[in-house]
This record gives structure tokens, sequence and C-alpha cells, in this order.
């Protein structure tokens, strides 16, 4: 065996540390524990992704993750008492809470009774210790199990939350996980699957939030079924703490004729990565890909989307939009894929992004890879200040210079922030904006 | 008094020079016509009293209501009563025009410390206004300018001019793009503000606009300064004989 060994650093130690400590201990049969053994043998082999991995090429966790925070504990009493207000940020919104306190389900905190017909919630930690049959079905299945931050998620996967939508039920209500983090500065790695079965209706909405300080780091990935004729809309919240460190991802099937949406808002963390892989299994279905990023500061965060368009007369819009200010950096890798069979496949991306200063850096890599021959698909990608002919206009009557700004900035994330159906989201998510603006001048 | 008083404004872009010492005083309730061919500084003294960045005053003063305007950023000018109904109106995608309208106004109001409007108040004031002006209200519903044609664009501009109720307004060939029957409902907008507490400045290269807006006063300006002053009937001679020997006289 010559082969080259690198030298691992801090991070990579500590999360091999990690795992060696507590996979006895973990949740979930043998064959759990043997697909926990195979993840985290990808990242024992790979490591932390780096610069000169393509689809890290912007964000080089191994760079940026100096060590490897401790596993979280269980919430104790004080913290569950702590997180009794969270998810705020939705406003009024009426949802259903599933709540998550440092990667643990806190069923005294969430709404799980009285369940529409139809809907079943659960807890991760529960269906593996009880060897939920949908999980050797569905888990791992649909994420891609060659990428190293869903690897890690798969083998120290704690909590999370499974739920089902039965066959034709609609969902009025909106659920919401909502994920609180950040107690003490640990690691919470959490997992959920959601099956939308054939002709069922809901909308699901993450939200991640936590303390400015602590300097926590978080590992989320959802899996999702969605079935043919389903209607799903998704909506990402990333509000962490300014110290934390956040990895999510999005991994979808998504059955024939059905609506997909998703939308992730990001404006908190030190440092983010969000990743969407998602596959166009079904024909004729219409998806909307969109999301709204504010950032200040040294923030980064990174949007990784591969969208895979494998069945006929699919169409998708994606549709990501950046406010980038004082050193942030934003960056959007977007690739969409068309097989060979994908015919008819009608794929629009644009990106852009609004430098609000002179050392922010936007970063924008769209990809098309096209198999068939008769498509339709394009990209288009924009990095500018904002437009003082513009701003004058306002000035001229009688805006001043911050509120002229902003009402520019608000409308140039509205675009995005439109796709989603939901008003009250969308209203909520307009008054994030609004706060982030508010707290700039 | 006064409300505006030019002296010996030199002002260009870039370095380059393009107000030569014009002077200028317009009073309160007067109408001034500023004439001028292409390239004399029409639209370079529009937006040097509106404050546009890039367009430097180098010497000269500019009292506004003898205030110095040039120590007012371009929003505290147009809260003192200054407008200016561009030349090519901007469109602005994404930002309604109620919001758009509404925001302007209460922060004109907000700044010389008068309540601002309610939302009843100023949808009642806007609609009353859009419909003197025939604005349809589905125009009042779109972004900004955005998909309105020339002609919309610029009524537009009079309905914010009619609702922010400046005591100076600055038209800035306002009259480019119009055919006949849109320059009319632009010029009766106009011309129902008309009134002792507001002065006009309409800037245009032709005379056509001043059969509809009939001014007190007619300059002519050239190679960036006043070389004639008249009455309404210096228009009608201006547009049988031209511009050329006013171009010479400045460049002698």
């Amino acid at each position: 065996m010559a082969e080259l060994k690198i030298i691992k650093t801090a991070a990579e130690t500590g999360l091999a540390q990690e795992f060696a400590q507590a996979r006895a201990r973990l949740a979930g049969g043998p064959a759990i524990a043997q697909q926990r053994t195979a993840a985290f043998d990808v990242f024992a082999k790979e490591g932390l992704p780096h610069r000169r991995v393509e689809d890290w090429k912007y964000t080089d966790l191994r760079a940026l993750m100096r060590e490897a925070k401790p596993l979280a504990a269980p919430p104790d009493a004080a913290s569950k008492a702590r997180a009794k207000n969270a998810g705020a940020v939705l406003g009024d919104v009426e949802t259903r809470r599933l709540v998550f306190v440092d990667g643990s389900f806190v069923p005294e905190l969430s709404d799980i009774a009285a369940l529409e017909k139809g809907l079943t919630v659960g807890s991760l930690s529960h269906a593996l210790t009880n060897n939920d049959p949908a999980l050797s079905v569905h888990l791992g299945k649909l994420a891609p199990v060659s990428d190293v931050a869903v690897a890690l998620n798969t083998a120290l996967m704690g909590d999370g939350a499974v739920i089902r939508v039965a066959a034709g039920a609609t969902i009025e209500r909106p659920l919401h996980l909502v994920f609180v983090s950040g107690e003490k500065p640990a690691a919470s790695f959490m997992r959920s699957l959601v099956v939308v079965e054939k002709g069922a209706r809901v909308m699901l909405i993450e939200s991640h939030e936590g303390p400015a300080a602590t300097g926590y780091q978080v590992n989320a990935a959802l899996e999702m079924v969605v079935g043919d004729a389903a209607h799903v809309d998704h909506v990402k919240i990333i509000g962490d703490g300014a110290d934390a460190l956040h990895v999510s991802t999005l991994a979808a099937a998504i059955g024939a004729k059905a609506r997909f949406n998703t939308f992730t808002f990001t404006s908190g963390g030190a440092v983010v990565r969000n990743q969407l892989f998602l596959n166009f299994d079904g024909e004729d279905t219409v998806a909307g890909i969109r999301g709204a990023t504010l950032l200040k500061g040294k923030q980064h965060a990174d949007t990784t989307l591969v969208a895979n368009h494998i069945a006929r007369g699919c169409q998708s819009r994606e549709v990501f939009k950046s406010v980038l200010d004082d050193e942030a950096h934003g960056v959007f890798q977007g690739r969409i894929i068309v097989k060979r069979g994908a015919q008819q496949t009608d794929a629009k991306m644009m990106t852009r992004s609004l430098l609000l200063s002179d050392r922010a850096e936007a970063d924008n890599k769209p990809e098309l890879e096209i198999f068939a021959d008769d498509v339709q698909c394009g990209h288009g990608a924009t990095v500018g200040a904002i437009d003082p002919e513009l701003k004058f206009y306002l000035m001229a009557r009688g805006i001043p210079a911050a509120e002229a700004e902003a009402l520019l900035i608000q409308a140039f994330l509205g675009e995005a922030v439109e796709g989603i159906e939901h008003a009250g989201v969308r209203e909520a998510l307009m008054d994030q904006v609004a706060a982030w603006l508010k707290a700039r001048t | 008094m006064a409300l505006l008083e030019i002296k010996n404004l030199h002002a260009g872009i870039e370095g380059k020079e393009i107000l030569r010492g014009l002077d200028l005083t317009v009073n309160g309730g007067e109408v001034h016509a500023i004439m001028g061919p292409n390239g004399s500084g029409k639209s370079t003294l529009a937006y040097v009293l509106a404050g546009k960045d890039g367009y430097q005053p180098t010497s000269g003063e500019v009292l506004f209501d003898g205030k110095n305007i040039f120590a007012m950023e371009p929003e505290e000018r147009a809260a003192a009563g200054l407008f200016l109904a561009f030349q090519y109106p901007i469109e602005i995608p994404g930002v309604a025009t109620m919001t758009f309208l509404r925001t302007a106004l209460n922060a004109q109001k907000k700044k010389r410390g008068e309540a601002e409007l309610s939302t009843p108040e100023f949808l009642k004031t806007v609609r009353a206004v859009a419909k003197d002006l025939s604005i349809d209200q589905e125009m009042l519903r779109r972004a900004v300018n955005v998909g309105f044609s020339g002609g919309e664009k610029k009524r537009n501009e009079i309905l914010q001019m009619a609702l922010l109720a400046p005591r100076l307004a600055v038209l800035d060939e306002t009259d480019s793009g119009l055919d006949i029957d849109a320059l009319k409902i632009v010029a009766d907008g106009v011309n129902r503000l008309r009134g002792p507490g507001r002065s006009f400045l309409v800037i245009t290269h032709y005379q056509r606009l001043l059969n509809y807006i009939v001014p007190d006063v007619v300059h002519v300006l050239s190679k960036g300064r006043i070389v004639k002053t008249g009455g309404k009937e210096l228009a009608l001679e201006l547009e049988a004989r031209g511009y050329a020997e006013y171009q010479e006289e400045a460049a002698a």
C-alpha cells in the first residue's frame, strides 16, 4: 500500500473520535449501523472537502471548519424552556410545529396532537430504535452517498422528523420543523425523511436558529419523496447565530405531474453550505427552485444545486438572489442535468448578486449538462451594485439615500420571494428582509 | 423675493465645463421657459439643480428660497419643494408605484415636520390626482414606470408633481417623445398646478410645448449661458428663425 496519506486536520481527527465514541450508542439496528459505518468510510477516505474538490471549490470546509465540536447532549429543562418561543421568524403564520433542540426532538414543545387525517409524524430516533420500515426503503437512498456532508450526516444522525402524508391527503396547516441549536458549542446531526404520497399536498418549513456567540455546528439533511401528482411547498430559513457553521442538504425524488417548490432564505450563520439535490424522476412535473440570501460582516454562504432531469417534459425555474454587504462572500453553484431520455425539458436558471460593498464577493457557477436534443435550457448570472440612476430617481422624489437603497434591495429580493405561494410566509420573509435592512442603517 | 436665484453658475460633468456663467432668477408663481439647441446645457442645468451625482458645480451659487442648494442632499432639495420631471423617467422593477408614491410623499412630509398621510388619506389623494390626469388605476398597480409607454411615463411624472406639490418644478424636455394628445394631457396637468405659490422652469428644445404651457418669461440658453431673455413671443421667434444666431453669438 503506497497510498499517499494526507495529514488530517484537527476537525477531521475530532470527527473520527466523535464517531468512534458514539457509534455504539447511536440509534438503529444492524442495517443502520452498517449504513453509518459505510458512510463514515466515505468521509474517512475523502476527508473534509477543500477547494480542489470542484463541488466545494468556493467553500473550503477543511479550512473553514477549524475543529469538530462534541456531539450535542440531549437538552435539559432549561434549554427546552429557552426554546419555547423558537420559530418566531414565521410571525403569525399558523403552523404545526415540531421542535428540535440541539438536535433532539422535544415532544412537549411540539404540536403532535390531533393530526390531520393522512398525516403521520414521528421522530427519527424513535423510528431508528423501532426499525421503522420506511427507513429501510428510503433513508440514505435519496441523498448522494458520495457527498461528504451527507456521509457525515448519515454516520452521525441522531434525530429528526419522519413524516408521511398519505395518498390524496391535503394538509392545510403548514408543518414547521423548528431547529434550535447552540445552547452549548456542540454539533448536531439531524436527518429527516418526508414521504408525500400520490396526489397529496403539504407545505413544509424548516427554520434554523441559535444564539450568536456559541460557535455551534449544524448538519441537517432532509430526504423527501414527492409522489406522482403531489404538491409540495418547501421553505428553509437559515437564521443561525453569527458564529455557527451550518451545513444542510435537501435531497428529493420527484414523481410525475407533481408541483414542487423550494425556497431557501439565508441570513444567519458564519459559514453556510446549503445543498439541493433534486431528481425529476417522473414526467411533466413543474418545479420552482428559489432562494434569497442576505449576508454581512464576514459571512460566507454557499448554495449548491443539482437539478437532475431524468424524465421527459419537466419544467424547472431556478431563481437565486443574494445581497452581500461588508466582506461577505456569496456562492451559487447550479447545475442542471438533462439526461438522454429527458426530452422536452424546460429549465431556466437565473442567479443575481447585489454587492453593497467593494469588499463583498459573489461567485456564480452555473452549469448545464445536456444529453437530450429537444430541450429548452438557459442560465444567466449577474453581479452588480445598486443602480445609481434608480437611486437618484428615488432621492429626487425626497426619499433619503438609505431608504432608497432599502426599497431597491427589497424589490430585488422580492422577485425571488414572490415565488412562494403562501402569502403569510412571503410576508414573514419580507419582514426579515426589512429587519435586516433596518439593522444595516 | 426670488424663489430661485442662479448666479454666475459654472458646472459640468467629469471635469468638462458645460454651464459657463449662467444667471437666472425665477420669482414665486412665474413660469420660465429655457430654450436652447442640443448641447447647450439644458439637461445639465436640470441635474445640477436636482443634485445628481457627478454634476458638479465649480463656481457660482444657486439659492432656493434664499438657501444654498449645494449644501443640500437631493432628497432635502425635494423636501424643500424642488421637483425635477425627468426627460427619461426610470423604470424601477419590483417597486410598486403606490409604495413609491407613498414613501416619497411621507418622506418629504416627515422632513418638513408635517404629519404623514394615513393609508386611506393617501389613497384618496392619489386617486383624485390620477383621475385629473386620465391615469388609469391599473397603471398605479404596476411597478414604477415598468411597461409604461413614453406618454404614460411622462404622465406619471406629472402625477408625482401634482402629489408632491412642489414650489418649483423643473420640467426637463417633458414634451420629448409625446404625441399631440399626450402633450395636451401633460400640459393640462401642469396648467392646473399653476398658481401664485408655484413656479416652473420649462426646459424645451421646441416651441410646441409652449403653445400649451404659456410662459411668462423665455430664455435662450446657448453654450452654457443665458444669451437672450424675452416674453413669450421670443419662443415664436426662435421657432421661425432657429438657434443659429445665438450659437454664433455665444461662440464669439
